[in-house]
């Protein structure tokens, strides 16, 4: 039995990962939903990250911001998959670089 | 301090009521329908009138004779950092309350909004709140608060019922005051940091930033300089004025009429509330500059307005000038100047709103501001050219007639401590009559040519709008006592706080004797 | 009885009230009427004020009539009084009685007007400004009637405002004016801070305190408002131009009374210009000028109107004279007669335009004595009286101020002799043109229109009374204060309460006094004489040259230089407004929102972009944190 020694460490990586994971996929993507969950990907690193630190600290804090992050992430989408949404119907198969015709 | 003012608090909070019920009256007229605006006109018009009948209650119960705040109401807002809801009011904004509580209503059932009545209302009605909230506020951060919000029904007013450059004039308005207003804020963050550090605690409350001590003279005097620009531009004093004459011109009657009837006195208000009182000691050592660019701006201006060919825009110049009176009054510091600047202020408030709606009602009837289309009006319309008659003398400032009074005090009081400025001053009431009968030559007298032969006689409703302003004019010139009674201890409380300050400088109405001969 | 002073002026502002309700519901000739009863009954008022005062001890001849208080802030309280004492009662006297019969007349000379109970409504409105003027017991309640004089004299100067020459001159006369109540208003403003109080008892009383500087300031001031509103130099251009009024209101605010302010005000003054006798020098010197200057220019007008016009600004020259000669009584005395007759002239000249069918224009007249007898008759009487005839009025009046002059200096009297025998040429050039010599207006009948049988007529005896009874003042008004004795002095022991102690007594001796009247009396018959020869018997040609007919060009120059410089500065202002001062404001938002847009184009609108960017910057950051060994 090989009992691995779970330090904060390999959850910091481990979220490091899905980071670069998400930010890769924002910056290669087109498609506005791959996008979106691209930075689900990002927030939720961090959540992890901050959760890690809250228990290797033994600080509270850092899980209370977590709680913060899910609710503006879920706003976030709310907004987001609405302007999408509307992106789509109005130019089916758009993607994120069709949104720059609304600059000024 | 505390005791004191909860002492005298009334038990209902009126200052509160009137400031809220004007915005309370904006939702409801926001959440009337669309499609019946005559419902809206008269739900506005409810509001309107209720404020007003509520400020002139407060005129009558106002006691004559102190010179402290009354019917002073005090709630804890952000606690940390000492600002409230503090309101209250004193002889002074008293006066400005009136004013307002007067002019919405007349402004607001003398025109009708051509669309979009709905909205039109509920601006009107926030622009009331916001005005009545600038002036009952004692509370640095309130003040700004109520400050900004004033501007924004005024943007989209100018914006969306002006006439044909509107956009252009209503965004030169915005940035305009924007601008100096920033300064303005950055000013309130520091004197309340700046209270901190000598006195080891935050604050904006008026009341406990000019009782707790005073701010070392350096800093005071630049944190004056912050608060004289934005009011400077407000007011306007020259050369801050150029958005005055366009948002003027390009606002709907009403927007022209609130603007110059009782936003302007923003200005010159903040001066005396936020400039003198608060700092006193600058205020007194920059007086000079701000006297010079008032000077300035009753020649400056006076000049401009003969040069204008638009009816409005000849208008709007001579608010430069009337209010450049005002400001030389308020820093001529003394208190017979000073209650000649406020009482100015109602009476510019007065005949200037009834100029524009004047004005507004030729537009109507003719669709032009020009001078030169205009000719003839007083043989077809001799009525309304009577109207504009007793209004025009007026605001040349006739004695008998409001306008004089207040100008003559100015003159008077200025003139004691500030004589050359006031000989040059007086120059600005010969060229007044120069503009205005210029004007009134070139549109009521001669003979009318044929599109002005069918120019409408005033109408009994337009009659009945005008006549409140009438009654004014000429009972605030012949008998200004009462409003007198009720300014000049607030005046004088002020100015005790200068002599206070300023170990050389004496207020000459508080000395006994005259000053005797020989200077 | 005297706390009915406030009566006064109430009565004419309650018909004023009146008119303004009811006015155009009245008419003709109602409105006239009521207009005329306000006037009347003020001046029954004022008599029974005038004996209550009368009955008084002289030293007790002051009253005053606090209302209520005006204007109170800060030490200065201005109350809304009246003070009743000679000098006040003189003027409201002649102000109401002339008044009233202007009023009268007016109702015949308006007939016809679309506008007639609007003149009374003005008319009613002037007497009530005029009354406040002279009643007042502070400078600011004086001030307050002053301006209302000037309004309403605006008013009816452009009446008939659809003619451009009556509006133009109406704004002329009160923008003018406003140019002498800028000095009027800096004299408050010295007096309140001087003495701290604006009354005139109050100054009368305390005037001795004063400085030299601050008396002379009060007293130059007072008289850049005094030659605003009574047409001197430099200040006059204004009356000339207001002929353009209706005759009754020419003769009324023109001539007889509002002109004359400025004179009263300086006599309620006499006491500061007592304590600086050398303004007194400038106002005589100025005085004096201004006769002879405006004398000048009458004897080259052709205008009925306009003769009348330049001769009131000649005698009101000499009442200023007389004023700063510190011969007041003689001012007043002046101020009085030449009411009389200048009001009787002026109606006597809206007779005869009446008669003529609005022609102006002497040269067009001529025999009008058969066809007007009774205009010709009042009007030959004016004209004895304002020649200096003996024993009409206005022989002893002016004869009085060159009296003043002489103890001046022999220079003034000389320049007044000067004038008096001007005046006595132009009236009598005018009385010669308009009444006798050849009927011209024959020649001229067909420019009248399609008449044909165009023939002058008398005027109906709604005018004619008023002029009956001026003439009859103007014959005997001299008998106010004839100079034989002491007790003859009427007015002089009348006003003596009020300027005595100011008074300038002359020390000419009785013969010295004769010599100077005989002196004063060959210089009018020298005038008439000349006249006589050159326009009646016509043995020499006339002497009307053209820099005299247009004024010595005075006004012409000012109003050029009112229209060219003087308008281009107020261009180039308005200008520098538009574009200096706006354009800098307008070129800030322009540059602003140039420099926007060229930042802007970063701005590319690729969401992948602005990651990237993000990206990179998060890892420039990561760099320079540890690179700077912070991490």
């Amino acid at each position: 039995m090989l009992a691995v020694q779970t330090t904060p460490t390999w959850y910091l990586v481990l979220a490091a990962v899905v980071f670069a994971i998400g930010a890769v996929g924002v910056l290669i993507r087109r498609n506005p939903i791959i996008m979106f969950m691209c930075v689900e990907l990002m927030l939720n690193a961090v959540n992890l990250s901050f959760v890690a630190l809250s228990k290797a600290l033994d600080d509270i804090a850092g899980q209370t911001v977590v709680f913060f992050v899910l609710v503006v992430a879920a706003a976030e989408v709310v907004v987001g998959l609405g302007i999408v949404v509307a992106l789509l119907r109005r130019q089916p198969g758009a993607t994120a670089d069709d949104v720059a015709t609304m600059k000024g | 301090m505390l005791l004191a003012s909860e002492a005298v608090a009334s038990p209902f909070p009126l200052l509160t009521a009137l400031v809220l019920l004007p915005l309370v009256g904006a939702c409801v007229v926001a959440a009337l329908p669309r499609r019946r605006p005559e419902i809206t006109r008269l739900v506005g018009l409810l509001f309107t009138v209720g404020t007003g009948a509520l400020s002139i209650y407060l005129l009558a119960k106002f006691r004559a004779g102190e010179a402290g705040y009354q019917f002073e109401s005090k709630h804890e807002w952000i606690p940390s950092w000492g600002a409230g809801w503090h309101v209250g009011i004193d002889g002074i904004s008293l006066f400005m309350v009136v004013l307002s509580g007067i002019l919405f209503p007349l402004a607001l059932v003398a025109v009708k909004p051509h669309h979009n009545e709905k909205a039109y209302y509920a601006w009107l009605l926030v622009l009331e709140a916001g005005v009545i909230g600038s002036f009952v506020s004692l509370d640095l951060l309130l003040f700004f608060l109520f400050f900004e919000v004033v501007l924004v029904p005024m943007y989209f007013l100018i914006g969306g019922w002006g006439y044909d450059k509107r956009i252009y004039a209503a965004t030169k308005f915005f940035v305009f005051t924007v601008a100096g207003s920033a300064l303005m804020l950055v000013a309130m963050v520091a004197t309340a940091a700046l209270y901190n550090k000598e006195y080891g605690r935050y604050t904006f409350d008026l009341v406990e930033l000019t009782t707790g001590g005073s701010l070392p003279y350096r800093s005071a005097r630049l944190l004056f300089l912050a608060f004289a620009v934005a009011f400077a531009v407000k007011v306007p004093l020259v050369p801050f004025h150029t958005w005055l004459p366009d948002a003027h011109t390009q606002a709907p009657t009403a927007g022209s009429v609130i603007l110059a009837g009782v936003m302007l006195k923003l200005g010159t208000y903040g001066l005396i509330r936020f400039g003198i009182e608060l700092f006193p000691e600058a205020s007194h050592h920059y007086r000079h500059g701000l006297m010079v660019l008032a000077v300035i701006g009753i020649i400056y201006g006076a000049i401009c307005a003969t040069m204008q060919t638009d009816l409005k825009r000849l208008v709007a110049y001579s608010s430069v000038a009337h209010l450049g009176f005002i400001v030389l009054g308020t820093f001529a510091l003394t208190t017979t100047s000073g209650n000649g600047a406020v009482l100015q202020m109602v009476n510019h408030g007065v005949s200037t709103g009834a100029l524009f709606l004047m004005v507004g009602m030729i537009y109507e009837r003719r669709h032009t501001r020009q001078i030169s289309e205009l000719t003839g009006l007083q043989k077809v319309a001799p009525i309304f050219a009577g109207a504009f008659t007793l209004v025009m003398l007026s605001s040349i400032g006739v004695p008998g007639l409001n306008g004089f009074v207040g100008e003559f005090l100015i003159l008077l009081g200025s003139f004691r401590t500030a004589r050359w400025y006031v000989v040059v001053a007086t120059v600005g009431v010969i060229l007044a009559a120069l503009y205005l009968l210029w004007a009134y030559q070139c549109v009521f007298h001669g003979e009318p040519d044929e599109a002005n032969k069918t120019f409408p006689e005033l109408k009994l409703s337009e009659g009945l709008v005008l006549l409140p302003f009438a009654v004014l004019i000429v009972v605030c010139g012949i008998y200004p006592k009462p409003m007198l009674d009720r300014i000049e201890p607030s005046m004088t409380r002020i100015l005790q706080r200068v002599e206070a300050e300023v170990p050389n400088f004496v207020n000459p109405d508080s000395a006994d004797a005259t000053e005797g001969e020989g200077h | 009885m005297l706390q009915m002073v406030w009566l006064i002026p109430a009565l004419p502002l309650l018909g004023f009230v009146l008119l303004l309700l009811v006015g155009p519901r009245l008419g003709e000739p109602n409105s006239g009427r009521l207009a005329t009863l306000m006037a009347a009954s003020s001046f029954g008022v004022t008599v029974a004020m005038f004996f209550a005062l009368l009955n008084r001890e002289p030293e007790e001849r002051e009253y005053v009539k606090t209302l209520f208080t005006w204007i109170p802030a800060g030490n200065l309280t201005v109350d809304f009084g009246f003070l009743a004492d000679p000098l006040s009662i003189t003027m409201a006297l002649f102000v109401t009685g002339i008044g009233t019969l202007i009023h009268l007349y007016a109702i015949g000379y308006m007939h016809g007007d679309p506008k007639f109970s609007k003149f009374f409504l003005y008319l009613n409105l002037f007497v009530f400004s005029m009354l406040m003027l002279v009643l007042g017991s502070n400078m600011l309640v004086t001030f307050l009637g002053w301006e209302g004089v000037g309004t309403c004299s605006y008013f009816l100067i452009s009446f008939w405002h659809t003619r451009d020459s009556a509006a133009t001159a109406g704004k002329k006369a009160f923008v003018t004016n406003r140019v002498g109540d800028w000095g009027f208003m800096v004299a408050m403003f010295f007096t309140f801070q001087a003495l701290g109080n604006l009354d005139y008892l109050h100054l009368k009383e305390n005037a001795h305190s004063l400085s030299n500087t601050t008396a002379a300031a009060i007293a130059l001031f007072l008289f850049i408002g005094a030659a605003g509103k009574s047409a001197q130099l430099p200040l006059y251009i204004w009356l000339p131009d207001a002929m353009e009024g209706p005759t009754p209101v020419s003769a009324l605010i023109h001539a007889a009374t509002m002109v004359t302010a400025g004179v009263f005000l300086m006599t309620r003054a006499a006491s500061v210009l007592h304590v600086v006798p050398e303004i007194g020098t400038v106002i005589a010197i100025v005085g004096a000028l201004t006769a002879l200057f405006a004398a000048t220019v009458a004897v080259a007008q052709n205008d009925i109107k306009k003769v009348l016009a330049y001769s009131t600004i000649s005698q009101l020259g000499y009442m200023f004279l007389a004023v700063g000669s510190g011969a007041y009584v003689a001012a007043i005395f002046h101020m009085v007669t030449h009411a009389f007759f200048k009001a009787l002239m002026f109606l006597g000249s809206g007779s005869v335009i009446h008669g003529m069918h609005n022609e102006q224009d002497m040269r067009r007249m001529g025999m009008l004595r058969k066809l007007m007898p009774v205009t010709a008759i009042t009007f030959i009487i004016g004209w004895l009286a304002i020649a200096g005839v003996p024993p009409f009025s206005g022989f002893w009046s002016k004869d009085e101020i060159l009296l003043g002059a002489w103890g001046k200096s022999p220079v003034l009297w000389a320049v007044g002799l000067v004038t008096a025998l001007l005046t006595a040429y132009y009236m009598t050039r005018q009385v010669i043109m308009v009444f006798f010599g050849d009927a011209r207006w024959e020649s001229h009948a067909e420019e009248h229109g399609a008449h044909g049988d165009f023939k002058p007529h008398e005027s109906p005896w709604i005018m004619l009374a008023p002029l009956v009874v001026l003439a009859g003042l103007a014959a005997v008004g001299g008998g106010l204060n004839l100079p034989f004795t002491h007790g003859t002095k009427l007015l002089e022991q009348w006003l003596e309460p009020v300027v005595g102690e100011f008074e300038h007594h002359s020390s000419v001796t009785a013969g010295g006094k004769f010599g100077l009247a005989i002196a004063a009396t060959v210089a009018s018959l020298i005038g008439i004489a000349v006249a006589y020869s050159i326009y009646e018997k016509k043995r020499r040609p006339a002497i009307e040259p053209e820099i005299l007919a247009r004024g010595w060009r005075y006004d012409e120059v000012i109003s050029s230089f009112m229209g060219g410089p003087g308008r281009k500065l107020f261009e180039v202002t308005a200008l520098a407004d538009a574009k200096v001062v706006d354009g800098l404001v307008n070129k800030i938002g322009n540059d602003t929102q140039d420099i926007g847009n060229i930042i802007r184009k970063i701005q590319t609108g690729y969401v992948r972009q602005y990651a990237a960017g993000i990206g990179i910057g998060a890892v420039l950051l990561l760099v320079w944190f540890v690179s700077r060994g912070v991490l």
